[in-house]
């Protein structure tokens, strides 16, 4: 029978041909459009996950009350042994201390005094350590666009266009005032080695990167830091395995002291993520029903010019039952073949975008939001599948609506339909 | 070669509603018996019922009152899905357009209606094959329908029809589509067929050249059965 349904397919061109195409671009769009939506918030999440919030963020319950205004005299004491305490509960996760603080950098001219000065938001981070995960995490060797990447202690890095504005340059010697940890003053130098660029607003306007020993050091926080962020080893935020890391932590002694946050709590993306899934849903069902409607329609118009056939095969004896079912074969296996291709189709523009990306970073020069400079999307497994399947059943259900026509035919006027 | 009784309808009639509560009588009270191998006719003028009494000998409709029996049993008592079976393993058409599925070959025309019945494909092969040298339609087998001429096609259309053996085989104007060379060659196909497999043949025409091969005639006149006459053949199988 399969044979048979075949060669029909591949003979009849106006059979096949139409709901191969609506099937094949239907779900081309479909396996496009989740592999782009999923890279985009990979992409996303990735840059949030890696210069700000980790996959999973460790605090003190006193800091996580006040994170946004990064209270580093409610940071966590004694790094080492949180450390090797987290590393013991999930060595599976990369855990990596951070310090974010604020203050004022300030540039002075030949004589010691304030040539220029501004704001700036700085991150402690590991520089200096062999084998530091940090350089290659936040790309640092490719973002350090002029001079060099901290080699020794009292380095500084800073954002390419902070020192156009304070009209800084490689090698000067430059002073971050801010506040210890303890609510003193805080005031130390650096010598500003290299500019970066990340390409995203926030971090390009007024961002300082130092080793993390000297920030502790300059807020007088030896062995403390704000936070220990951690990074799940696929790269990609997986917010289950998130979830259930932090009821898994809640059971150890460390949450008597310690909480533990995922990327989706930070700035209101899991409700974000939420939205998009839902999205995802409503673009799939929305897709879904317009193939519906559309291969129906094509179902009908086959039905209409199929007339005689399915005349002649209800007087032949084929019951209503069985020449629906005979359809229904016919349209899985023309979606198959549609839905195949529309998958393959979006999988490869996927690739493509997964490799080459779209470059929005002169669109995002005066942004707040950060997103990756280069939008990609994602091939994923089940990519293949969400498309592939609302296809297929799309043209299965179009000809079973279609098919209903079926059993209003009536077999008593079969002399007479068939005789033209 | 004729012998059992294989079509029998008691005081058959048929009605249909034709709007405003008011219904028209297409067959009134028909007795009727066909024995197997009958080369039988149902003649009369347009409007006379044959082709309804076709439908219900072929379980295509139910009548409104009587009974229809064929090979034995009561045909207005099948479901729909028992009708269909029983079409399929009984009782084979033929229709005045041929109405081969244009983009099968000749030989899947053929085998579309054992595929459906689901016998295996070497009997299949076999027996298509055999069906085709029947109608002399061997050389054609790789053909498709668009390729054929009017007479070949209603052959494909013949050999559709005999490739399951049916014992009836229900005919409505086989050859109104066809020339008259065309219309005598069918027509020889069948008797040889009728002769020779003892298939019965039941034909509603009011072609001349049919009548001249039937061997009874039923002529239906305003749903009534007029005349019910044996004939002998002016046209044997291997006459022209």
């Amino acid at each position: 029978m399969l044979q048979f349904i075949l060669k029909g397919i591949l003979r009849d061109k106006q059979r096949s041909v139409l709901p191969i195409v609506v099937v094949g671009l239907g779900v081309m769009l479909t396996t496009f459009f989740y592999g782009y939506l999923k890279g985009v918030i990979s992409g996303m999440l990735s840059s949030n996950a890696k210069l700000g919030s980790g996959h999973l963020k460790v605090m003190t319950r006193e800091y996580a009350e006040l994170e946004a205004q990064s209270p580093n005299d409610l940071a966590i004491l004694d790094v080492p042994g949180v450390l090797q305490k987290l590393r013991t509960f999930a060595p599976d996760i990369t855990w990596v201390p951070r310090t974010r603080f604020g203050g004022l950098l300030d540039i002075p001219d030949k004589n010691g005094d304030t040539r220029a000065q501004g704001p700036v938001i700085g991150i402690g981070l590991d520089l200096l350590s062999p084998g530091s995960t940090e350089v290659p995490r936040m790309d640092l060797k490719k973002v350090t666009v002029e001079g060099r990447i901290p080699q020794k202690p009292g380095e500084l890095l800073i954002s390419r266009d902070l020192a156009k504005n304070l009209h800084a340059s490689l090698g000067e010697t430059v002073t971050l005032i801010s506040s210890t940890a303890g609510g003193s003053m805080a005031i130390h130098n650096f010598v500003v080695v290299g500019f970066t660029h990340f390409g995203m607003g926030p971090l390009d306007r007024n961002l300082i990167l130092a080793d993390l020993s000297d920030v502790q050091y300059a807020l007088n926080m030896e062995n403390a830091s704000g936070e220990i962020l951690g990074f799940m080893d696929s790269g990609y935020f997986d917010r289950d395995a998130a979830e259930a890391e932090i009821t898994r932590f809640k059971q150890t002694e460390l949450s008597s002291l310690l909480v533990m946050h995922s990327l989706a709590d930070s700035q209101g993306i899991g409700d974000y993520l939420d939205m998009v899934d839902v999205y995802v849903w409503m673009d799939l069902g929305g897709m879904i029903l317009l193939m519906t409607v559309v291969l129906w329609n094509s179902a009908l118009m086959a039905g209409l010019r199929r007339y005689g056939e399915i005349g002649i095969r209800l007087a032949m004896g084929e019951s209503k039952g069985e020449l629906l079912r005979w359809l229904l074969y016919e349209a899985a296996v023309i979606g198959l073949i549609g839905a195949t291709l529309g998958a393959c189709a979006g999988m490869g523009i996927n690739y493509y975008l997964q490799e080459v990306g779209i470059d929005i970073s002169e669109m995002m020069k005066g942004s707040t939001v950060i997103m990756p400079p280069v939008l990609r999307a994602r091939v994923l497994p089940e990519g293949f599948f969400v498309g592939f399947l609302p296809g297929l059943c799309a043209i299965v259900l179009g000809t079973a609506l279609a098919g209903i026509g079926i059993y209003k035919r009536n077999t008593a006027s079969l002399f007479k339909e068939l005789e033209v | 070669m004729e012998n059992g009784l294989i079509i029998e309808l008691k005081g058959v009639s048929k009605s249909f509603a034709i709007g405003g509560g008011r219904e028209f009588l297409a067959l009134k009270g028909i007795d009727l018996e066909i024995h197997q191998g009958e080369f039988t006719g149902l003649v009369g003028p347009s409007g006379s019922g044959k082709t309804t009494l076709l439908n219900l000998m072929g379980a295509l409709d139910n009548a409104t009152e009587g009974s229809v029996r064929v090979l034995g049993r009561n045909v207005e008592s099948f479901s729909h899905t028992e009708a269909a079976h029983f079409r399929k393993e009984s009782i084979g058409f033929i229709f005045q357009s041929f109405n081969l599925l244009p983009v099968y070959t000749v030989f899947e025309n053929v085998e579309f209606p054992l595929l459906v019945a689901g016998v295996a494909a070497e009997e299949r092969k076999k027996t298509v094959t055999q069906a085709l040298e029947w109608v002399g339609l061997l050389d054609k087998m790789y053909s498709r329908p668009t390729q054929l001429s009017g007479g070949e096609s209603q052959r494909v259309a013949v050999a559709r029809a005999i490739v399951k053996k049916p014992r009836i085989i229900l005919a409505d104007e086989p050859t109104a589509n066809l020339d008259a060379e065309n219309s005598h060659n069918i027509l020889r196909t069948m008797v040889k067929l009728n002769q020779q497999l003892g298939t019965t043949f039941v034909f509603s025409t009011h072609d001349q050249k049919v009548i001249d091969y039937l061997r009874r005639k039923i002529t239906l006149v305003d749903g009534r059965l007029f005349k019910d006459e044996a004939l002998t053949p002016k046209l044997a199988g291997n006459d022209k």
